[in-house]
């Protein structure tokens, strides 16, 4: 003689165990610091980087973010921080760790296959790692503020042939699978999700942590494993070529008249009317 | 009508101290014109001037009393103005002369909304020439002035107390030359110190001084209040990095002291009087100072810390370890975490403590500064002096880190009325003050709250009620003038005396 309350428990044993069981996998890309002013270099092949302040992509952190809190409500296990870059991408990662994350990955990608990396090698790479890592939550931001390409939690779903929700503002964990609220041009969307699944960050998901100053220390030891792009079976010979990288036109500067009439001259003058 | 450049020399300095003591001319805040203020202020007085309205910063925004009649002073005895006046100074600036009451409030209120004066005419220059044409007529016509920058002020000392005219420099904002080598910046006095930065940054140089009021106060009125800040620390004061000024004197005279030397040592240094002369030796124009590079690293470090004994360990601590790459060191109480939250919607990035203190590095190499910052944070955490905390690294986190330091005198607005101290003492007795003070007015105040830049010794002590409250004022003044003066501190560290505390200047020197 089963009541509610009763089936209720016996199905949730099983769920308990697997919502606990989630382990996640997050990108975070070192991209050059939100506030600096990008110059174009002189022979406009691309921004100078060189000496120029970077930080973790805004977007990267509100997934890093939204990992580290489904850790603390016990729906997840283990969290993997992975940036593909040069040497320099670790202190993205070690930032990471400070957040919450568990151990990172570096796969090393430097000089001109850095330069021509795209959000296709990325993908390649990250589903690879998430096979052998047996991560069951993707979580990444939905672009780089550098790139602006907004394709590789695209891919990667696509490549894994797992479902997909981007532009997520907010992520709920319901059974088995995610109700995620999407941020798109109407307006706002709601779909599931059954696991596994890949989801990109949108900006109102969440308000990113600062690091407390003892997880930072903790940060320090936890383990960064360094790889090539080759282990993961990604050859990264580029695809995309950058012809030129232009400033944008220069914003013309207003007038100012002093009278109806000289605004009407002026119009008139220009062609307007 | 050619202006006169006269070479700085002893003769001229004479005169100058005589134009002072016969306090003629239109030299603006003569001491002499306003002794004649009630020796206290008169409890008889404030009950009428009660009646004149509240000074809350309510929604509607409701103009504060004029100061001459909650402050019952005496008008000096200066010519009114005429339309003849209005003519001639519309045909020196044409368009630029405002008399316009409504356009004129803004001018006529200070900041804090706790002074406003009576003006009737306004008046923007564009060159030196033009002002000294204004002071010499106005010197002889015997019309008082009241020079004007970014009116950003906490003293009362940038608005008219009665029916001055005031002088804007806001027009006079080109900046004249910068040499990259040197470091040198050579501006008119009414560029805005945050756009004097992003022009500097473009070349690898940064203002030496760096302040809360940085999008509005301008390098002129800076240097007339020998402005401190944030960077004092590192950077210096302003005494330091002037290299030259140009100024106007209150007989329309040009005094041309606008070098760019760093050294130069023929004679009186006569620039320095004017750093800090709050505008009553004379309108400075143009200005010349010294730029440091702009640094490459920045990081800025929040730390919780259970009690003031630990912040000077950690300042101590903070300048062996850091030493050269220490660039701010500032420190708050958590009754002032308490204002933001409140007023302003800020978060805390850490726990909730009893201090705070704020560090910031700034250095020419990156991995190096965040090197000596860990050994630091380390050393500090692990030593307990310190409990909590965060480090930024990147813009945004230091520029909402910073936003909670910065914007303290705006949330304090929120509150109402604010009675505000800025107090140099040694740092053994430094918040002893607070206590004593919160002691004295918790029954009656909103809050009292407690910050500064630690570093240079500097306390900002703020209180705050809903009105003005003139049993509150009593209680705090002058209790904590005599505090202060026990302990051979300064009664405004870098404030100024302006119209608020000229009165108190005893209780320092």
């Amino acid at each position: 003689d089963l009541d509610g309350s009763h089936l209720v428990f016996m199905h949730s044993l099983p769920q308990l165990c697997k919502m606990a069981n989630l382990r996640i996998l997050v990108g975070v890309k070192r991209v050059i610091d939100y506030a600096v002013k990008i110059r174009v270099k002189p022979d406009s092949s691309g921004v100078v980087t060189d000496g120029v302040k970077h930080s973790m992509n805004p977007f990267c952190e509100i997934a890093m973010e939204e990992a580290v809190r489904l850790k603390e409500k016990k729906l997840a296990k283990e969290i993997i921080a992975v940036s593909c870059g040069p040497t320099q991408a670790q202190e993205t990662i070690r930032t990471a760790l400070a957040m919450g994350a568990d151990r990172g990955v570096h796969v090393e990608v430097t000089g001109k296959e850095y330069e021509n990396m795209t959000p296709l090698h990325v993908s390649k790479i990250l589903a690879k790692l998430a096979t052998d890592q047996e991560a069951n939550l993707i979580i990444l931001g939905k672009q780089s503020i550098d790139g602006d390409n907004n394709q590789t939690g695209q891919m990667t779903a696509a490549l894994l042939d797992w479902p997909q929700a981007t532009f997520a503002s907010e992520l709920t964990k319901e059974n088995d699978h995610l109700k995620v609220v999407r941020e798109i041009d109407g307006g706002l969307e709601t779909i599931k999700v059954t696991l596994p699944a890949v989801i990109t960050a949108d900006l109102r998901l969440n308000e990113p942590r600062y690091a407390t100053l003892p997880n930072i220390m903790k940060a320090k030891k936890k383990k960064i494993a360094k790889h090539k792009a080759a282990d993961f079976g990604v050859d990264l010979a580029s695809t995309v070529k950058v012809v030129s990288v232009e400033d944008p036109p220069v914003r013309q500067a207003g007038q100012k008249v002093e009278s109806t009439e000289e605004l009407v001259a002026k119009l008139k003058e220009s062609g307007v009317i | 009508m050619a202006h006169q450049r006269l070479p700085v020399t002893i003769g001229h300095f004479r005169q100058y101290l005589a134009l002072i003591n016969n306090g003629s001319g239109c030299l603006h805040r003569t001491v002499s014109s306003y002794t004649q203020v009630h020796a206290k202020y008169c409890p008889i007085q404030y009950q009428s001037s009660r009646r004149f309205g509240l000074l809350s910063r309510s929604m509607q925004k409701e103009e504060p009393e004029l100061t001459s009649v909650r402050y019952n002073v005496q008008r000096g005895n200066f010519a009114r103005i005429s339309s003849e006046d209005v003519a001639v100074f519309e045909k020196l600036l044409p368009g630029r002369v405002i008399a316009d009451p409504e356009e004129l409030v803004g001018y006529n209120t200070d900041w804090l909304r706790m002074c406003r004066g009576n003006s009737q005419l306004l008046l923007r220059p564009k060159t030196t020439e033009e002002i000294s044409e204004i002071m010499k007529y106005c010197n002889a016509h015997n019309l008082a002035v009241m020079p004007q920058g970014g009116n950003t002020g906490l003293v009362g000392g940038s608005v008219p107390v009665f029916d001055e005219i005031i002088i804007s420099t806001s027009l006079m904002n080109k900046i004249i030359s910068v040499d990259e080598i040197s470091g040198t910046l050579v501006c008119q006095a009414g560029c805005v110190l945050e756009a004097l930065n992003t022009h500097l940054s473009d070349l690898g140089l940064m203002m030496p001084l760096d302040l809360g009021a940085k999008g509005s106060c301008q390098i002129g009125g800076n240097i007339s209040t020998n402005a401190g800040g944030l960077r004092l620390m590192r950077y210096g004061s302003l005494h330091g990095s002037v290299l030259g000024l140009e100024v106007v004197q209150a007989d329309g005279t040009v005094l041309d002291c606008l070098s760019t030397l760093r050294k130069d040592n023929t004679g009186y240094d006569l620039k320095q009087l004017f750093i800090g002369s709050e505008g009553t030796l004379g309108i400075v124009t143009s200005v010349s100072i010294l730029c440091p590079r702009k640094p490459q690293s920045i990081n800025l470090a929040i730390l919780g810390v259970s009690n003031f004994e630990n912040c000077l360990k950690a300042l101590k601590e903070a300048k062996g370890m850091l030493g050269e790459i220490l660039s701010a060191f500032e420190f708050m109480d958590s009754p002032c975490i308490d204002l933001v939250k409140a007023n302003l919607q800020l978060t805390n990035p850490i726990s909730d403590m009893p201090f705070y203190v704020l560090i910031e590095t700034a250095g020419s190499n990156g991995t190096h500064d965040e090197e000596k910052l860990n050994l630091f944070l380390e050393k500090v955490l692990g030593e307990g002096i310190v409990e909590d905390g965060t480090v930024a690294t990147d813009s945004t986190k230091i520029q909402s880190i910073w936003a909670i330091r910065e914007r303290l005198a705006e949330a304090l607005l929120h509150d109402g009325y604010v009675y505000k101290y800025d107090i140099s003492l040694p740092l053994a007795n430094f918040y002893d003050l607070v206590i004593d003070m919160r002691e004295r007015v918790n029954d009656i105040a909103t809050r009292t709250v407690a910050y500064g830049h630690l570093g240079d010794g500097n306390l900002h002590l703020n209180i705050t009620s809903p009105t003005y409250d003139h049993e509150l004022l009593e209680k705090i003044e002058p209790f904590i003038y005599e505090w202060t003066s026990r302990y051979n501190g300064s009664i405004s560290a870098e404030h100024g005396l302006g119209f608020k505390k000229k009165d108190f200047i005893h209780f320092s020197k």
